[in-house]
C-alpha cells in the first residue's frame, strides 16, 4: 500500500535538447506518512510532483513506474489519469486560487468541480461544511468570490476542495511559501490534521523551507540536481544526516539563537550543474568535499539503516 | 522553480528560429516584398505619365498596355505602379507619425502617471472621438490643393490614440520593475530611463504597433480617396478606384481599371495583418506552436 | 547616521479615493554608523515601503528623513544625486533588478555614466574588478554575461558591488536573500555582515526572524505600518513583550524546537484602521479593553533600548 515510485525518469524537452530533470527516482511512501520533499530550485522536486499529477509536454516520461495502492498509475496518459486525479491523488498548487475563475462564486466553482467528477454537490454539502468548520473557515465562503478571501483562506479552501473525496495521496506544492508566518503555521498544521483525520492517507509536502518540514513531516527526502540524495526520518535528516549535500545544506541554515558575530555559517561553494548536459555519475561531486574516484559512477539509492536511504559512495564505504 | 530555470535560453537565435518557421510571417512578408519590389521596379517599364492620353479609351489588357487603358485613355499599369508608391508613402508617413505620437504620449503618460497621465488620457479620448470625416470635409472646403504628404500627416494625427493607450499600459507595468527603480537610484533622468531602460524592452511591441498603424493608414487613405476626399493631385490606388467609379467603369464593365488597385490594397493590408499575427506568435512564447 | 522622524505614507483607496490606507504611520527610528538594523514584518506591514521611502522611490506624506542631520526627504536634482552617492539599495528579486535586454554589467557602466563621467575606461574597469572581488566574485566568470546566465546569488552580489562603486555609507537591503537558494543565501548574508565591519550601515528588511537575529544588533518589529516593538535584538528575542512579537516568535518554524500549542488567531481580512491599536483585532491578551480601541499606544522604553507599543504591559 501507499505510494511506490520505481526508476522514474522524466526529461524536459527544449529546443536545445532534453533537460534531465528527474533521474531514476525510486522511493516509497507508507500510508499515514507525511513526506517532505526539499531541495534547491531546479533540483527536480516540481518535476517529480508534476510527473505524478500531470505529465504533459514539455515533460516526457523516459522510464519508470508509479504504483499507488497496488495499482499502477498511467502517469504518461493524461486522459486516463483523469480517473485517478482528485479521487486517488490530489494536488494543492502554490497559487491555486489565483488560477481560478474570479467571476464564479466559490460554492458554484465547487459544484462545477464536483459535477465534472460525477459527485452530487448537495449530497456532499454537509461534509464540505463540516470540513470548513474544521479549518476555521466560515460557511459563508461558499457565497464569496475568490477575491474576497485572504491568501491563507484561499489556501485552506483549496485544501478542503482537493481532499473532499479522501484521496490516498495529497501533494502540497510550496503551499506555505507565499504566506505570513502566522498563517503558514496554521496551514501547515492543517495538513497534519487532515492526515490524522484520514481525509488523506499520505502527503508529499514540497518546499524549500526545511524548518517547516521539521515541524510537520514524518520523513524528509532531499533532492539534488534531479537525483535523490537522501531520505530518512525527519529527526535523522535534521540531526544526523549522512549525505554530504544534506549535511552542508542543514549546516547553512541560520536559526534563531545563531549570530554572525559568534558562529559564522557557511554556504555550499559552487553552483548546481546544468541539467541539459549533466555530469556523469554523482551530480554533486564537483561541489562535494569528500568526492573520490568512485563518484564518476552514479551511486544507487540504498537503505543504509532502517528507512534511511542515501545515494553516496563515501557513505557506502563507511557503512560497508 | 521548474527545470526551465536551469537552462540558459539563447534568446535571439530562438526568436529567429521561430520567425523562419512561422508560416503566417513567411506568407505576409513574401506578399509585402512582392509589392515593394513592384513599386521600385514597376516604373522602369513605363514611359508614360499617369494622366497622359496614350490611346483610345477602355482598351482591355494587351501586350502594349499590360493592364489596359481607362475610359479616359490613361494607361492603367502606369497609374497602378505609381499609385503603389503613394500607398507606401501614406503607410510610412501616416503610420510612422501615428506610432511616433502614440509612443511619446504613451510613454509620458505611463511613466509619469498622476496628473500628467490624466491630462494625456483626456487628450487621447478627445482625439479618439473626433469624427475624421467631418474634419476632412472642412479641410477639403478650405484647402484648394491637397497632396499625398498632407493626407498622410492628417491620418497620422488622428490615428495615434489606440497605440498611445497600448503603450501606456505596457509602460505602466514595466515602470514598476526593479530595474527601473535601480536606474532611478543611479540618478538617471526620466527621459533617459524611458528610452534606455523601458523602450528596449518593448521593441517587438513597438514594431507590432507600427505595422498595425501602417496598415491602418493605407486603409484610411484608400477610403478617403475613394469617397473623393483624398489628394487633388498625384495618383493613388484609392484615387484610381474613385475615378473608375466616377467614369462608370462598373457599368461599362471596364474591370481592369478597378480590380488591380482593389486587389493590391486588399493584399497589402491583409499581408500586414498576417505578418502582425505571425510576429506576435514569434515574440510571444505562449502563442508559439511547438 | 540615518534618522527617520515620524514618517507616514497614506494612499487613497476605494472607488472615489474616499478611504485612506495607512501604509506607514508615524514611524521613527535611527540607524547608527556601522550598524545593522533589521526591519521585520509580514506582508503588508509597510517594511518595503519604508525602504523605498528612504531610497526616495516613494514620496513621504509627512515627517522627515535625515542623513547626518540633513533632511533629504525633499531633495531634488543634484542634491538627490549626491544623496544616491551615499545611500543605495538592493531589492528582493535579482532577476527583475536587471534589464533583460542588456548584459548584467550594464549596471556598472550606468554608474560610471552618471557619477564618474571623467574616469578613464581602464581605470574604471580596474575599479569594477576590485569591487567584484570584494563581494567574492571572479570578474572573469561574471563579466560580459546576460542576467539569465548568472545565478540569483551572483546577481545579488553584482548589485552590492554596484553600490560599493559609490562611496556609500548606507545600504537598504530589501529581502535580498529571500529568493535565493538555501545553500547560497548564507554567503550573501555573510557578505552583508562583512560590509558592516567596514563601517557601512545597513537596513536589513526581512520577514525571517532567524536571519534578522543572525545579522543585526538592533531590530524593529513592524505591524500594519506601526512599530510594535524595537530595540536590541537579543532583548526582543529573549524577552518579547508585544503580543504580536510573541505570536511571531511562537509561529516561526525553527530547527531547534517544534511548534508549541499556541492558538494562532485566524482572522480573515483585517478591518480598516481606526484610531486605536492596529493589533487590536488579532490581539490575544485578555486585558485588552476600551483604551486599546480609543487610543494608539505610544512606543515606551521599558528597559534601556527596548521599546514596546502596548497599553497592557
Amino acid at each position: 500500500m501507499g505510494l511506490q515510485v520505481e526508476n522514474l525518469t522524466v526529461y524536459y524537452q527544449t529546443l536545445r535538447g532534453s533537460v534531465q530533470a528527474l533521474e531514476d527516482a525510486t522511493f516509497s511512501i507508507a500510508d499515514g506518512e507525511i513526506m517532505g520533499l526539499a531541495g534547491e530550485s531546479g533540483c527536480g522536486k516540481s518535476t517529480l510532483s508534476n510527473s505524478l499529477v500531470r505529465l504533459v509536454p514539455p515533460l516526457k516520461l523516459i522510464r519508470g513506474r508509479v504504483i499507488l495502492d497496488d495499482q499502477e498509475l498511467p502517469v504518461a496518459d493524461v486522459e486516463r489519469m483523469n480517473a485517478y486525479r482528485f479521487r486517488q491523488l490530489s494536488v494543492v498548487p502554490q497559487y491555486a486560487m489565483n488560477a481560478m475563475n474570479p467571476t464564479r462564486k466559490i460554492g458554484r466553482m465547487t459544484s462545477e468541480l464536483l459535477r465534472s467528477k460525477r459527485v452530487d454537490y448537495r449530497a456532499a454539502l454537509p461534509e464540505i461544511k463540516r470540513r470548513l468548520d474544521l479549518v476555521k473557515l466560515p460557511q459563508e465562503v461558499l457565497k464569496m468570490y475568490p477575491i474576497e478571501l485572504s491568501g491563507g483562506m484561499k489556501q485552506r479552501m483549496v485544501m478542503v476542495l482537493s481532499t473532499l473525496l479522501n484521496p490516498s495521496l495529497l501533494i502540497a506544492d510550496e503551499i506555505t511559501s507565499a504566506l505570513d508566518v502566522s498563517t503558514q503555521k496554521a496551514v501547515a498544521e492543517m495538513l497534519v490534521e487532515f492526515r490524522n483525520r484520514e481525509f488523506v492517507k499520505s502527503i508529499i509536502v514540497i518546499t524549500h523551507d526545511i524548518s517547516i518540514l521539521y515541524q510537520i513531516a514524518d520523513s524528509i527526502m532531499i533532492m539534488y540536481a534531479g537525483q535523490l540524495a537522501e531520505k530518512a526520518s525527519t529527526e535523522t535528516i535534521i540531526h544526523s544526516p549522512e549525505h554530504p549535500y544534506t549535511k552542508m545544506l542543514i549546516a547553512s541554515l541560520p536559526e534563531v539563537g545563531v549570530r554572525y558575530a559568534d558562529t559564522r555559517l557557511t554556504g555550499i561553494p559552487g553552483k548546481p550543474p546544468l541539467l541539459l548536459d549533466p555530469p556523469v555519475g554523482c551530480r554533486f561531486r564537483h561541489r562535494c568535499p569528500v568526492a573520490f574516484e568512485k563518484c564518476v559512477e552514479a551511486p544507487p539509492f540504498l537503505e543504509i539503516a532502517k528507512d534511511h536511504f542515501v545515494a553516496c559512495w563515501e557513505v557506502f564505504r563507511k557503512y560497508a | 522553480m521548474t527545470a526551465s530555470t536551469v537552462i540558459e535560453p539563447k534568446k535571439r537565435s530562438e526568436t529567429l528560429y521561430f520567425a523562419l518557421r512561422n508560416n503566417k510571417l513567411r506568407i505576409g512578408v513574401l506578399v509585402l516584398l512582392f509589392f515593394i519590389v513592384l513599386t521600385f521596379v514597376g516604373p522602369m517599364f513605363t514611359d508614360y505619365e499617369p494622366y497622359q492620353f496614350v490611346s483610345s479609351g477602355a482598351q482591355p489588357p494587351s501586350s502594349e498596355f499590360w493592364f489596359g487603358t481607362t475610359t479616359l485613355g490613361h494607361d492603367v499599369y502606369t497609374q497602378f505602379v505609381l499609385g503603389l508608391s503613394s500607398t507606401f508613402i501614406v503607410g510610412i508617413i501616416g503610420g510612422g507619425l501615428g506610432t511616433l505620437i502614440g509612443i511619446v504620449v504613451g510613454f509620458t503618460a505611463g511613466y509619469r502617471g498622476g496628473v500628467v497621465d490624466e491630462l494625456l488620457n483626456i487628450l487621447t479620448n478627445i482625439v479618439l472621438v473626433i469624427p475624421a470625416l467631418a474634419v476632412l470635409l472642412l479641410i477639403a472646403a478650405y484647402l484648394e490643393v491637397r497632396g499625398i504628404i498632407a493626407e498622410s500627416l492628417f491620418i497620422g494625427c488622428l490615428a495615434w490614440p489606440w497605440t498611445a493607450r497600448a503603450i501606456r499600459a505596457q509602460t505602466f507595468s514595466l515602470r514598476n520593475r526593479d530595474f527601473v527603480d535601480l536606474a532611478r537610484l543611479s540618478g538617471m533622468k526620466a527621459r533617459k530611463i524611458i528610452f534606455s531602460e523601458i523602450a528596449p524592452n518593448m521593441m517587438s511591441y513597438l514594431l507590432l504597433a507600427f505595422i498595425l498603424q501602417f496598415g491602418g493608414a493605407i486603409l484610411t487613405a484608400a477610403t478617403l480617396d475613394f469617397i473623393g476626399l483624398g489628394p487633388t493631385e498625384g495618383i493613388s490606388l484609392g484615387l484610381m478606384m474613385n475615378n473608375a467609379v466616377l467614369w462608370g467603369a462598373l457599368l461599362l464593365k471596364v474591370w481592369w481599371w478597378f480590380v488591380p488597385p482593389g486587389l493590391a490594397i486588399t493584399a497589402i493590408v491583409g499581408a500586414l495583418y498576417i505578418t502582425n499575427v505571425g510576429l506576435d506568435e514569434v515574440f510571444n512564447p505562449k502563442l508559439r506552436e511547438m | 547616521m540615518l534618522k527617520l522622524n515620524n514618517i507616514s505614507k497614506t494612499y487613497s483607496v476605494g472607488t472615489f479615493g474616499g478611504q485612506e490606507l495607512h501604509a506607514v504611520s508615524s514611524v521613527s527610528f535611527d540607524i547608527q554608523d556601522g550598524e545593522v538594523v533589521s526591519l521585520i514584518g509580514e506582508s503588508g506591514s509597510g517594511k518595503s515601503t519604508i525602504g523605498k521611502m528612504i531610497l526616495r522611490l516613494i514620496s513621504i506624506n509627512s515627517g522627515s528623513i535625515e542623513l547626518d542631520g540633513v533632511d533629504i526627504s525633499v531633495a531634488k536634482g543634484q542634491a538627490l544625486k549626491e544623496y544616491y552617492r551615499r545611500v543605495q539599495g538592493v531589492f528582493q528579486d535579482p532577476f527583475s533588478s536587471y534589464n533583460p535586454v542588456f548584459k548584467a554589467d550594464r549596471v556598472f557602466s550606468t554608474i560610471r555614466e552618471e557619477f564618474y563621467p571623467g574616469v578613464k575606461k581602464r581605470e574604471w574597469n580596474h575599479k569594477v574588478e576590485n569591487s567584484l572581488k570584494s563581494v567574492g566574485l571572479n570578474p572573469e566568470q561574471v563579466l560580459n554575461k546576460y542576467p539569465h546566465q548568472l545565478s540569483g546569488g551572483q546577481l545579488q552580489r553584482f548589485l552590492i558591488a554596484r553600490a560599493l562603486l559609490l562611496d556609500i555609507k548606507f545600504l537598504v537591503a530589501d529581502e535580498i536573500i529571500s529568493m535565493l537558494d538555501a545553500s547560497t543565501r548564507i554567503d550573501v548574508l555573510n557578505l552583508l555582515a562583512d560590509l558592516k565591519s567596514r563601517g557601512l550601515s545597513i537596513l536589513f528588511i526581512t520577514h525571517d526572524l532567524s536571519l534578522a537575529y543572525y545579522i543585526s544588533e538592533r531590530a524593529v518589529i513592524l505591524y500594519r505600518g506601526c512599530i510594535a516593538e524595537m530595540g536590541v535584538t537579543e532583548k526582543i528575542y529573549n524577552n518579547p513583550l508585544h503580543p504580536y512579537t510573541r505570536m511571531l516568535m511562537a509561529s516561526v518554524p525553527r530547527l531547534d524546537r517544534k511548534w508549541e500549542e499556541v492558538d494562532v488567531e485566524l482572522k480573515g481580512q483585517h478591518a480598516a484602521l481606526g484610531k486605536g491599536c492596529v493589533y487590536y483585532n488579532r490581539c490575544s491578551l485578555p486585558a485588552k479593553d476600551e483604551e486599546c480601541i480609543r487610543q494608539r499606544p505610544p512606543l515606551i522604553e521599558v528597559t534601556p533600548d527596548h521599546f514596546v507599543a502596548c497599553h497592557k504591559l
